[in-house]
Formats: structure tokens, C-alpha cells, sequence
């Protein structure tokens, strides 16, 4: 832990002075905890100050921690194409109000990346285009990768089995 | 007049005398055109299949067709989810009779090594299967196997039945697909 940070890391703290933001480390890997209410913002000045760069958002995820407290964890993690730098950027929300700010007006390709998030976390971002799920079938009523959630899923294979062949017999015209 | 054999070729006359059911069996056994629902690695096998080092032509089966309308076998290659099996359903539905399904790999006999929310546990589930192939995927010769099994089944088919006398009900679906009605 006695690495010192990164000029990167140095230059975000210092361009964001008083606004909680923890910056942390492992393996070398530096990464940004920011509260929710601020993340815009610094997603926005590491992508637009010069210096950092920061132009491509690789992915957009989450992480479930059920024994802590905010339990879900957002994670924006960006590289600098130019720069040949990445970094994380984290922010946490709790259970009874699970939204996070959304990356889709900085870069456009968060889009998909947070209808994933949604889909299997149940975590809502806020001021999303389109929110809706991507993976699991649109009338799914649960968030599979939450840690609660039985790796077999909560419905049989009976139940299953009527559900496919009552949407196979939908007529043409009302598919979703 | 010489007694005919049926089957037997008469030299003379150039006339072949058969029963109705083994000609069209003939030909249906001859000439099964797959719809490969390739759904994952299983896929990649099914191409070797068809190439030229097993060559489902020697079957009659090279003709894949990719619209259910002109095929006769639905050859499932790959994990099923429960999103895609309406797909599946779907294009079960829209072949035309005759129709025989083949379960290639444990994925889509049995959801193989997938225990989990989104994968149908064996394509049984929603469509009636003829036969199914084990393995991870199944060698080449496993597929052929389960084709030469398939033409074997057709051969003791009796379309005849359908033909002139037209039956009661149709038969039901065999397999777990009978079960869920409650």
C-alpha cells in the first residue's frame, strides 16, 4: 500500500478538493471512489481535461456486496487512448434507492454497457435514454446476478416450458 | 405367368413392383435436408460434419436449409436459453411435416454443464426430440450415427397410413413435451 499515486490520481484530487472522493489501490491498480453526486463530473473532467484524456469508456458495471452498507457498487472504467493510461472510476448506492448517474451523455456507448448493469443488478441509471433489459426476457421479474439469486434460477422448467410455447404461438404482429 | 417378387426387378418389362411405404421411405430416408439451429460450439462441429472429411453427403444430408419451411430434420447443435427457445418453438412449428429433431451435445440434450437461470435444461422441454447425442461436443461420427439411426426409424415409417386413412387424433408428442397440459 505505500505506492505513491499516480500524477493521474494526484490531478483528479486536486481538481476536486473537499468532494469525498477516496482514491485506492491494488497491485498498482488505482481506482477513484466517488459519491454518486459527483461522478458526472469527474467522469466529465477525465474525459475532457486535456492532460488526462480519458476518451474511452471500456465498461460500465456493477458490483453486489450484501453485507455492506451502500450495497451496490457502480464502476465506470476508462481508458486514455492517447495516453495508454486506465483507471476506475466507483460509485456506490444502497439498496432502497439503487440509482446511479448515467455515463450515456459523455460517451453514447455506455448505453448497452448499463442496460446490462440494469438487467442483472437492478441498479437504475439515472437520466438513461433507454432503459430497459437487454439479456433476460423483458417480462423477468428478477435480477440474476444478485446475490440472493439461486445460480438455477427461481422458476421451473415446467413453468418455463409453458412461458416459450405461449410466446411461440403469438401471432406475428404482436411481438414485443 | 412368372410369379413377381415384390422389389424384384423384372428385366424384361423394366417394371419394379414395391409397396407405396418403402418408396416414399426410400426417398424420405435419402434425401433428409437439416436446419441447423446453431446455437454454440456444437455448430462449429456440425460444419465439419457437412465438410468434406465426413461429408453428410454420403446421407443425402448436405442440402442444410436455412428456412424451416424446405427442411425435414432440425438438427438443435448448442446450449438452448429460455429466450431463444421460443425461436426454437417457432421454427419447430413452421416445418413442414414430415419433421424429426435431432439433439446434438449435452447442451441441448440435457443443458449440459449449464445448471443455471437462463439455460432450458434439454430441448425436450419444447419440442419432441428423435434422437440425442452425447458429448462436448459429440465426435463427427456420433452425428453420423444418429443420422444413419434417423434414416433407420424412417425406414420403418408407414406414411401410407397417413396417406389413405386419415387417423383419429393425431399421435402426442412423445417425451416430457406430453407433460405439461395441466
Amino acid at each position: 500500500m505505500a505506492e505513491t499515486q499516480p500524477p493521474t490520481v494526484q490531478k483528479v484530487l486536486a481538481a476536486f478538493p473537499g468532494a469525498g472522493i477516496a482514491a485506492r489501490e491494488f497491485r498498482g491498480q488505482w481506482w477513484l471512489e466517488v459519491p454518486r453526486e459527483r461522478v458526472l463530473e469527474v467522469l466529465r473532467r477525465l474525459r475532457d481535461d486535456p492532460e488526462l484524456a480519458f476518451d474511452f469508456l471500456n465498461d460500465v458495471t456493477c458490483t453486489d456486496h450484501p453485507e455492506e452498507e451502500p450495497r451496490f457498487r457502480a464502476v465506470y472504467i476508462l481508458t486514455s487512448l492517447s495516453r495508454k493510461e486506465r483507471i476506475r472510476v466507483k460509485t456506490s448506492c444502497p439498496e432502497d434507492d439503487p440509482v446511479v448517474p448515467s455515463a450515456t451523455p459523455l460517451w453514447a456507448g455506455a448505453n448497452w454497457h448499463e442496460r446490462e448493469a440494469y438487467d442483472m443488478f437492478g441498479v437504475r441509471f439515472e437520466g438513461h435514454p433507454d432503459l430497459r433489459r437487454i439479456l433476460m426476457p423483458e417480462d423477468f421479474d428478477a435480477f440474476p446476478l444478485r446475490k440472493e439469486f439461486p445460480m438455477e434460477g427461481e422458476r421451473s422448467d415446467r413453468d418455463w416450458a409453458r412461458w416459450v410455447i405461449d410466446r411461440a404461438r403469438r401471432p406475428e404482429g404482436t411481438l414485443p | 405367368m412368372t410369379p413377381v417378387h415384390v422389389g424384384e426387378f423384372q428385366e424384361e418389362g423394366g417394371v419394379v413392383l414395391t409397396s407405396v411405404d418403402s418408396v416414399i421411405n426410400w426417398a424420405r430416408k435419402n434425401s433428409i435436408w437439416p436446419l441447423p439451429l446453431g446455437l454454440s460450439c456444437c455448430a462449429i462441429e456440425f460444419m465439419a460434419v457437412a465438410a468434406s472429411r465426413f461429408d453428410m453427403a454420403r446421407f443425402g444430408a448436405e442440402v442444410a436449409r436455412f428456412s424451416p419451411r424446405q427442411a425435414d430434420l432440425m438438427l438443435v447443435a448448442g446450449t438452448l436459453t429460455y429466450k431463444m427457445g421460443e425461436c426454437c418453438r417457432r421454427l419447430y412449428d413452421q416445418m413442414g411435416e414430415p419433421k424429426w429433431v435431432i439433439a446434438m451435445g449435452a447442451c441441448a440434450a440435457s443443458g449440459g454443464m449449464f445448471r443455471s437461470y437462463p439455460v432450458m435444461q434439454g430441448i425436450d422441454h419444447v419440442i419432441p426430440v428423435d434422437f440425442y447425442i452425447p458429448g462436448c461436443p459429440p465426435r463427427p461420427e456420433m452425428v453420423l450415427n444418429a443420422l444413419i439411426q434417423l434414416q433407420k426409424k424412417i425406414s420403418k415409417d408407414r406414411p401410407t397410413q397417413q396417406i389413405f386413412r386419415r387417423p383419429a387424433a393425431a399421435p402426442a408428442g412423445p417425451g416430457r413435451l406430453a407433460a405439461p397440459t395441466a
